[in-house]
């Protein structure tokens, strides 16, 4: 019995079908989105699912894209960063860490964005704790945290249509 | 590099047949660490994500079958209930990133003694189902972990399946570790009362090669408690526990902790789960009455 060498990869990601050719059997759905996709947004950093900066959703469900092989994601739906807002159409969670100055150099910012998207679907207003968690596996070494959660607050009123 | 994505569990088990050096993968969350770091270079890879099989659970006469391939979300959203000591022992898993695809089949598999999945397993006696294209078999979890990474299971075989007993009274899991999240356990400690049969399962992580039942603290608290009254556990009694659950660890100094810190801590987490569960066991009731743990 031969196995397949994953010459070609067939995926949805942000909503479009993608064909992606000559992608190596070892290698991480974080690789294909990267550097044969040229989406940049999910970040490269740990490797080993520490830090959360390249969390996806992965047929809905929050994922380190770093622990995902790429051709587990055959025939799923991946939803990037770069899926949810761009420098145009800002989502509301994306402008919420602007408001709330959660972003210093950056780099956790993007997976911040798609965990704390991921919480307010299922939390539109959700407590500090319940921020904590859902948070607890993206690491930032800048801010301390207290804006980032200070911007899921406000990103879950903006998103109820409240005050802000 | 080989990479396999079998659409059912029979057509896993004759890719294994054909490579038994051939290495499974679901949730990635050890694995894929190995090959990125290039620690690892599996000549071949079976993708379990898509077999229907390992990712369902069911129930039958007062046990839980979990396929191998259910995560660790799922099992604290679907099973808390009815298994309580390791929908707690999950909720203290990686982040919500990996609860969402590490599953028990990987802690079986890796069979690493920090796997916080299986104490829980072990305290409550449960049994993992492996198979090959020859048929099936079950062995005690506390079998199946043969050492530091290390279990009994054969080249052609693939883990299919937990068993685990549906809780017949209060559990729980502690952990030691330097923050809540994404912690490798320094030590762990599973309980779970048997409020029908009036004895006590325990089980040590992270504390010796494989995880380790403290047989002589079970008989030891089992005699002890009053289970008619549910009178408090006197002090010394508590004290006593801790002694026997310490006293069968094995551990070593690591970067996480010393051996003598991971015994002292043992202890504390012994006679502070027996209090829990005892407490809770008292506010519950009689066997007849308990209906699962407090939500």
């Amino acid at each position: 019995m031969e196995g397949a060498e994953i010459v070609r990869l067939n995926l949805r990601i942000n909503g479009q079908p993608h064909e992606v050719d000559d992608v190596w059997e070892g290698e991480s759905l974080l690789y294909v989105l990267r550097e044969r996709l040229g989406l940049p947004g999910s970040k490269n950093a740990c490797e080993q699912g520490e830090c959360g900066s390249c969390s996806i959703y992965l047929d809905g469900q929050l994922v380190c894209a770093c622990l995902v092989l790429a051709g587990q994601a055959e025939d799923r739906e991946v939803v990037t960063v770069e899926g949810l807002g761009g420098s145009n159409d800002l989502h509301p969670v994306q402008e919420a860490f602007l408001e709330a100055g959660a972003v210093q150099c950056g780099f956790c910012t993007p997976g911040l964005i798609v965990a704390a998207h991921e919480l307010l679907s299922r939390r539109p207003d959700p407590s500090e704790s319940e921020i904590r968690e859902a948070l607890a596996g993206n690491l930032c070494r800048c801010t301390g945290y207290e804006k980032i959660i200070d911007a899921v607050s406000l990103a879950g009123r903006k998103m109820a249509g409240g005050s802000t | 590099m080989e990479f396999f994505r079998p659409a059912s569990l029979a057509e896993a088990l004759e890719i294994k047949a054909a490579h038994p050096g051939g290495i499974p993968i679901a949730g990635g969350t050890d694995l894929m660490v190995e090959i990125n770091f290039d620690k690892r270079r599996p000549e071949v890879l079976i993708d379990l994500t898509v077999c229907p099989e390992l990712q369902e659970w069911s129930r039958s006469n007062g046990t839980i079958r979990i396929g191998s391939g259910v995560s660790y979300s799922r099992l604290i959203a679907e099973l808390a209930g009815e298994l309580p000591g390791l929908a707690i022992a999950s909720r203290t898993v990686g982040s919500p990133q990996i609860r969402n695809r590490g599953t028990l089949g990987g802690n079986l598999g890796t069979a690493s003694p920090a796997g916080d999945g299986v104490p829980p397993l072990v305290a409550v006696g449960a049994e993992v189902e492996v198979a090959s294209t020859n048929g099936a078999r079950t062995l005690p979890v506390a079998e199946f972990i043969t050492g530091v990474k290390k279990n009994a299971l054969a080249g052609d075989e693939l883990i299919v399946a937990v068993h685990v007993p549906v809780a017949k009274g209060p559990q729980q899991f502690s952990k030691i570790g330097t923050r809540n999240a994404m912690v490798i356990a320094v030590a762990t400690f599973s309980i779970a009362l048997d409020l029908e049969s009036r004895t006590v399962g325990t089980a040590l992580g992270s504390s010796s090669p494989r995880p380790l039942r403290a047989h002589d603290a079970e008989e030891f608290i089992a005699a002890e408690l009053d289970w008619a009254e549910h009178t408090p556990v006197p002090a010394n009694v508590a004290e006593r526990f801790g002694e026997l659950v310490a006293g069968v660890a094995t551990p070593i100094d690591d970067v996480r902790g010393t051996a003598a810190y991971r015994r002292h801590a043992l202890g504390v987490m012994a006679k502070r789960t027996l209090t829990w569960t005892w407490d809770e066991a008292g506010r519950l009731g009689a066997p007849a009455e308990w209906k699962g743990p407090r939500s």
